[in-house]
């Protein structure tokens, strides 16, 4: 636990945020995202309304958004949940903030595939643009997670910086990444290398025919 | 029903059954933490792993296995012996080796299973977890460290008592067991889940470092805080009570009991009466027994009949109440009261006084109207039964002012008038159940509307006492016409007080006040004569909790200083005073009872009949005020406890208390 986030003094968010509401666009939202379960059932929504609250304290901050304690006790009486339990939602997932981060949260994966296809270097590329683990950089645009498999192995390794994966990473395009954010530009997501989304590298390997056409195989079998 | 084979024994288990149960049922003990007969199964300690056929070739988590027609178990063979060996060994991996520092060591379940089915010995070497203390308000002491995850105390929380305050924080190796934000947990239950814990992770704070389980002599003693009687294990070491521990009472308290119970018990080494006193010139001053025995018999000279009268306090047991009548009617006097609090019910027959549907029955209930009560305070373990109740589908609908009864509650307004206009849902409902309390006997005509409302709704009917000596009082018929006011207004010239501290004794600044008790509080305040008596762990007493039930309870250690046991003292005056009473030892005195009193003479409930017409109530009016104000300084007992003060201050007054830097 010695690299916990440090979660914000109690009294200074409720201070902050404890006249937290829904903007009408998100309130509408809300609304819809609630109406996807059947009635007696609003608890389902829990996990959604929190996505769309750490959003809206995202835009309030220009960041990418945390969930202080009376935004979740806020969502919890939407949903109509003791406080604790939707606290225990938001300490579980990764995904929910517990404490304010950067305009950019830069997540690498750290798990097998990733690191032995070099996110060894991927992390020293962060640390080398002064990122620290943890830690939102003094300018504020930048918090480092080092997280667990995100599930795009096949382009290892790769990060995801808000809502985007940037993947097939090297120490160089890492650093041009962290510098086109940096800069205010938007650097292109998906595969840094010459490669379309998952599939191989220097074009298909297999079913080479149906690249052009819907091509049948059936003479070949 | 199915039938399967454990370890070649036969046995058949309800529909339903676990195969856990089933093994229990074949007399196989399996070893388990976070499975608990009364909480809901999780299964996530795979201690109770056995070996099934049919099944997937690997062992299964009977907590969690529903036993099946044809089923073999097998408890004793290699697989399983393996895997218990290996469960226990992952939890024993960052559970700490400090055993000789840990409250719960001896009576530790971690600690007698790895005994029973660890290996003995540990293949890890590598650091181990370490988690920071949690604060769970002044009952629970945490040592988050050894907790293994079992979450009982969360599941007991949001079940049984309620309060979803507990819960698991973060995820897999950095789970935690907290509270919301480490708030204080505000459950008038929350000791309960120092019992669940299995491991030492949550202890007892009041009872910390205190003693060790085998160095305590448990006595099996009946609880005195609220009116359901709790059934308690007292465990004293020399001449104190260190703690009470709920005895298993399926009919009472299950295994529950609320922190009152648990941790009043350091109130009774403090404050104490421990010689007698007699005012002299308006000043307490002490006194030898027999000084103060001569100054009652002087102010008892040409004194007879209803000039002399007593009251009998809300911890007064059976035995003493009888001697105080008994002495009482040698003057020739009827004047006596046990309805203290000045609530005024028919007590022409047990049924009218009684909690008719019994505490167990309040589960079966499909609806329960609450008229001036607030069970969670009042007696928090019959508000657990109404939780049960309402799991199974049962409506609550209630008549005062608005609280947090941990459940929804359909409120009728704070006026007792509500009871004239019910809504449908009610009236329409079987197996209703109409509990009165306090709150709507105090109110003139409130008892018999709600009575006469629980006739119309074909309803059973319960009164829900707040004092645990009441019931075996009005057993006895230590009651006036007119109740408490009429005793005032026959302004008797001497007072005999069980033990009455709740109670404005200023109605009866004429008379010669007698106190019997065990506290310097309200009662002895307003006292001439103080004779020091045996708190209720220090006497073979009787009490009938609200339902009737007769309960016994024995002595766990004696009274401080030269307190005597309360009818002792009242038969050592009665020579004085020239009326001996015809009893001499406990078993005289009770078999003097049981002749008297049938009812009183056996252990359990005494049928009690029918209950009779209604009386008449008619339109009755007026706020409903709860008698209860502070939960945790009900009595002289509690007020005297400085757990309870905290709880009080803490929980009921919003206090915060800086944490000792340790």
């Amino acid at each position: 636990m010695a690299d916990a986030v440090h979660i914000p003094d109690e009294a200074e968010t409720r201070a902050r945020w404890g006249d937290f509401a829904w903007t009408p666009e998100n309130a509408e939202q809300a609304r819809v995202i609630l109406a996807r379960y059947p009635k007696g059932r609003e608890q389902s929504a829990v996990m959604p309304l929190l996505d769309l609250a750490q959003r809206q304290v995202g835009a309030d901050t220009q960041t990418q958004g945390w969930l202080p304690v009376p935004v979740i006790e806020f969502v919890a009486s939407q949903v109509g949940v003791p406080y604790m339990r939707v606290y225990e939602v938001v300490t579980f997932y990764t995904m929910y903030n517990m404490a304010p981060v950067g305009r950019f949260h830069v997540q690498v994966c750290g798990t097998t595939p990733c690191m032995l296809r070099g996110s060894d270097d991927v992390l020293a590329a962060c640390k080398n643009k002064g990122l620290v683990k943890g830690k939102t950089t003094p300018d504020g645009l930048f918090t480092l997670t080092e997280v667990e498999c995100l599930g795009a192995c096949a382009n290892a390794p790769m990060v995801q910086i808000n809502d985007d994966n940037f993947e097939d990473l090297t120490y160089d395009s890492t650093i041009a990444i962290l510098e086109a954010l940096a800069e205010g530009r938007t650097p292109k997501p998906g595969p840094q290398i010459d490669r379309q989304v998952s599939a191989p590298e220097g074009g298909p390997t297999t079913l080479k025919e149906m690249v052009s056409e819907n091509h049948d195989y059936r003479g070949a079998w | 029903m199915p039938k399967l084979k454990v370890d070649g024994i036969d046995v058949e288990v309800p529909a339903g059954a676990t195969v856990l149960q089933a093994c229990e049922a074949a007399g196989k003990e399996i070893p388990r933490f976070c499975y608990h007969e009364r909480l809901s199964i999780a299964g996530n300690c795979r201690m109770c792993l056995v070996e099934v056929k049919p099944g997937p070739p690997k062992p299964q988590a009977s907590c969690a296995l529903p036993a099946a027609d044809g089923q073999e178990v097998r408890t004793d063979s290699a697989m399983t012996k393996k895997a218990r060996e290996g469960v226990m060994e992952f939890l024993l991996i960052n559970h700490p080796l400090d055993c000789p520092i840990c409250d719960q060591g001896g009576e530790c379940d971690l600690q007698d299973q790895s005994m029973a089915y660890g290996k003995g010995h540990s293949r890890y070497d590598e650091n181990k977890r370490a988690v920071t203390e949690k604060y769970m308000g002044p009952i629970v002491k945490t040592v988050m460290t050894r907790c293994i995850q079992c979450t009982r105390c969360v599941r007991f929380a949001e079940e049984v008592a309620g309060v979803e305050e507990i819960g698991a924080i973060y995820r897999g190796e950095n789970m935690q067991i907290t509270t919301y934000l480490e708030h204080a947990a505000t459950s008038e239950l929350s000791g309960n889940v120092v019992d669940l814990c299995p491991v030492g992770a949550l202890t007892s704070k009041p009872y910390a470092f205190e003693a060790r389980p085998w160095e305590l002599k448990k006595t099996p003693g009946i609880d005195v805080m609220d009116a359901v009687g709790t059934n308690v294990r007292l465990d004293s070491r020399g001449r104190q009570v260190l703690r009470s521990l709920p005895r298993i009472n399926e009919d009472v308290n299950e295994e529950w009991a609320s922190d009152k119970t648990r941790h009043a018990v350091d109130g009774l080494v403090r404050n104490r009466i421990d010689k007698p006193y007699v005012r002299v010139g308006g000043k307490l001053q002490s006194a030898t027994w027999d000084e103060a025995f001569q100054a009652i018999a002087r102010a008892a000279e040409g004194v007879t009949g209803n000039a002399i009268g007593g009251l009998a306090g809300d911890l007064a047991e059976v035995e003493s109440v009888y001697a105080l009548k008994t002495l009482l009617g040698a003057y020739g006097s009827s004047l006596h009261e046990a309805r203290v609090d000045g609530a005024l019910y028919d007590v022409s027959q047990p049924a009218s006084w009684r909690f008719n549907p019994t505490i167990a029955g309040v589960e079966h209930a499909k609806a329960i109207l609450l008229v001036g009560s607030n069970p969670r305070w009042e007696a928090p373990l019959v508000n657990t039964r109404i939780r049960k109740a309402i799991k199974r589908g049962a409506k609550v609908f209630a008549i005062g002012p608005q609280v947090d009864l941990t459940y929804p509650v359909e409120w009728l307004g704070e006026d007792i008038a509500a009871l004239g206009d019910l809504p449908d849902a009610l009236t329409q409902a079987t197996d209703v159940i109409v509990i009165a309390g306090m709150g709507a006997c105090t109110i003139e005509g409130g008892y018999g509307a709600a009575r006469q409302t629980a006739a119309a709704l074909g309803a059973g009917f319960g009164l829900l006492h707040t004092a645990a000596g009441r019931v075996g009082a009005l057993e006895l018929g230590f009651v006036t016409e007119g109740g408490l006011a009429a005793v005032a207004a026959a302004a008797p010239k001497l007072l005999f007080l069980l033990g009455v501290d709740e109670t404005d004794l200023s109605a009866f600044d004429g008379a010669f006040k007698v106190y019997i008790g065990t506290h310097g509080d309200r009662g002895a305040h307003a006292a001439d004569v103080i004779l020091p008596g045996a708190a209720y762990t220090e006497k073979p007493g009787t009490w009938a909790n609200l339902e009737g039930r007769v309960q016994r309870a024995e002595r766990a250690v004696f009274p401080v200083g030269d307190g005597r046991e309360d009818w002792t003292i009242l038969r050592a005056l009665s020579a004085v005073l020239g009326k001996t009473l015809p009893f001499d030892n406990l078993g005289a005195l009770r078999a003097k009872i049981a002749g008297d009193h049938p009812t009183l003479a056996n252990e359990g409930i005494a049928l009690s009949g029918a209950l009779d017409v209604a009386p008449r109530g008619g339109d009755v009016s007026g706020a409903i005020v709860y008698p209860i104000t502070d939960f945790y300084l009900t009595n002289p007992i509690a007020r005297s406890s400085p757990t309870m003060q905290r709880c009080s201050a803490e929980l009921l007054h919003g206090e915060t208390f800086a944490e000792a830097a340790e």
